[in-house]
């Protein structure tokens, strides 16, 4: 791998662009065996083989994808990065995270674009008031940054925003979070993926895995895929809205159902819209991309399926929301609309850590907002299936609390209101 | 928007319907005999299939009834509906299949008993 720098810039520019490579390795096929084996190619995947390599030298690593390298949900969310959660173990895991995208960049030698340019979550009744400020107090206590903003704080901060009394859903005020912001969703998943192809992880697109092996003793011995068997003793699973589908390849039932999530994005144009706004309450979120597209997420559909398509009424009540909120944005066209397919559990935190099977180890759960962990959700994972016990950060969030009944309730951790 | 065949209404848009989950879960007939682990199951864990999948519906706005019905969730195409109590039919082919009943969800049917 070569290293980015301005030097090499200058030295392209005058040399025709002709010495740039390819950004990571990419094998036909697996080899016959491995240390590990991530099943799933999306950030999440590429940054617990980045860890696996990079922190605890296990190397010997193949990332296998059915599709195409950051094509599910990776390259399908909003990119909103924070972590003003309320309860404590979710603030942790997701600060984690925070803490690792301010120097993800360099660490990578990758610019993912991280901007923190705030994220301002309204709040339209009061209701909505009372539980924003029970987080924002809860994170102060907790040393995480977030403010309350009166609606002309509010309006400050995001000029487009309108505070009409008679609005449908009127502002009665907003928690800030100043760290919080956006990065570029496909940048990660490349950067993740030259950092860990220069360490030795193979990165196998168009593999699909199709069984999980276990031996006499049911502990873990391998995967087949449509290219071939492959041996390893830990098998990380990292499918995302496919989880339960891979899980039952290992006879493995989960707590959890896949629901259709919609975003689009507008026709791109200048900027105009300084930081990230959501709405739990009428679910929208929106935020201006760096090309300059209007990039706007809706909620769920209301029934579980794999389509990756979702009901144009679910996206026609977000846009009638935006629309209420930013009126400026009323004649505004829209580019794309597109679905993706969201794992989502009972209590709306993610299960990251081991299964019942020996050497099988699960990250997953991550619903409607699990891009803006992909960093530290990584980091904590390698870390567990290198030792096969979990990062402090990450034992709250194991598979057998659905057994002992220590639910991490979140009903604010997918950032709509379910 | 799905076109949904409530069995005593006929298809309907899916706005006039809630969704309830996944079918055939039967509450245990003796909780207190269940160790942590079953009753977890029954709790949460879901089959979640790639395919054809039986679940309840209601139809809130319409007749107000319960009800069941086996949809692919690959295609969100709806295979059949039946009423709540009644065991999923046997045999209930997949919409990959080509003897897979069609289900026109067309505006022809809106309002069909």
């Amino acid at each position: 791998m070569k290293h980015f720098s301005a030097a090499r810039l200058l030295r392209e520019a005058v040399r025709g662009q002709s010495g740039w490579t390819e950004h990571w390795r990419s094998p036909d096929r697996p080899a016959p065996a491995y240390d590990a084996v991530i099943v799933g190619a999306g950030g999440h995947g590429l940054a617990t083989a980045y860890y696996l390599a990079k922190q605890h030298g296990i190397t010997r690593v193949a990332v296998l994808e059915k599709g195409w390298l950051g094509g599910g949900n990776t390259g399908r969310n909003t990119t909103i990065i924070r972590s003003n959660y309320l309860m404590a173990e979710s603030a942790a895991l997701y600060d984690h995270a925070v803490k690792l995208w301010e120097g993800l960049s360099r660490e990578l030698n990758y610019n993912v674009m991280f901007s923190p340019r705030g994220v301002m979550m309204l709040a339209h009744t009061v209701h909505d008031v009372q539980v924003a400020k029970r987080h924002v107090y809860a994170n102060q206590l907790a040393g995480i940054d977030n403010d309350w903003l009166s609606p002309a704080q509010a309006q400050a901060y995001c000029p487009p925003l309108r505070l009409d009394a008679g609005m449908r859903y009127p502002v009665l005020g907003a928690a800030l979070q100043r760290r919080g912001g956006t990065a570029r969703h496909d940048a990660v998943a490349w950067g993740y993926a030259r950092a860990a192809s220069a360490l030795g992880v193979d990165i196998v697109q168009n593999c699909e895995v199709t069984g999980i092996r276990r031996d006499a003793s049911g502990a873990i011995c391998g995967v087949d895929t449509t290219r071939g068997a492959v041996s390893a003793r830990r098998v990380g699973v990292v499918a995302a809205g496919h989880t339960s589908v891979v899980m039952a390849q290992a006879g493995v039932r989960m707590p959890i159902e896949s629901y259709p999530l919609q975003a689009l994005v507008s026709e791109p144009v200048k900027p105009c819209f300084p930081c990230v706004v959501m709405s739990n309450t009428i679910h929208a979120y929106i935020s201006q991309s760096d090309k300059g597209e209007l990039v706007i997420g809706a909620g769920t559909d209301a029934y579980t399926s794999y389509s990756q398509q979702g009901g144009l009424h679910i996206a026609t009540h977000t846009l009638d929301a935006i629309c209420e909120l930013f009126p400026q944005f009323r004649r505004m066209r829209m580019l794309r609309n597109w679905g993706g397919i969201v794992d989502v559990t009972p209590d709306r935190s993610p299960i990251i850590g081991k299964t019942p099977v020996p050497g099988l180890y699960v990250n997953c759960g991550w619903g409607t907002g699990g891009f803006k962990a992909t960093p530290g959700s990584g980091h904590v994972f390698a870390h567990t299936m290198a030792h096969d016990a979990p990062h402090p950060i990450n034992a709250p969030f194991a598979l057998d609390r659905f057994r002992t009944g220590q639910l991490i309730d979140e009903a604010a951790a997918a950032a709509v209101a379910h | 928007m799905l076109l949904i065949p409530c069995p005593i209404c006929g298809i309907r848009p899916e706005a006039e319907f809630t969704y309830a989950g996944e079918a055939h879960i039967a509450r245990p007939a003796e909780p207190a005999s269940l160790d942590d682990h079953a009753w977890g199951e029954f709790l949460y864990a879901r089959t979640n299939p790639k395919g054809d999948h039986a679940e309840r519906w209601r139809h809130t706005h319409g007749c107000g009834r319960f009800f069941n019905a086996v949809r692919n969730t690959h295609t969100d195409r709806f295979i059949t509906s039946y009423l709540a109590g009644t065991a999923r039919p046997h045999g209930t082919p997949s919409a990959a299949s080509p003897d897979a009943p069609a289900m026109r969800n067309d505006t022809e049917q809106w309002g069909q008993a």
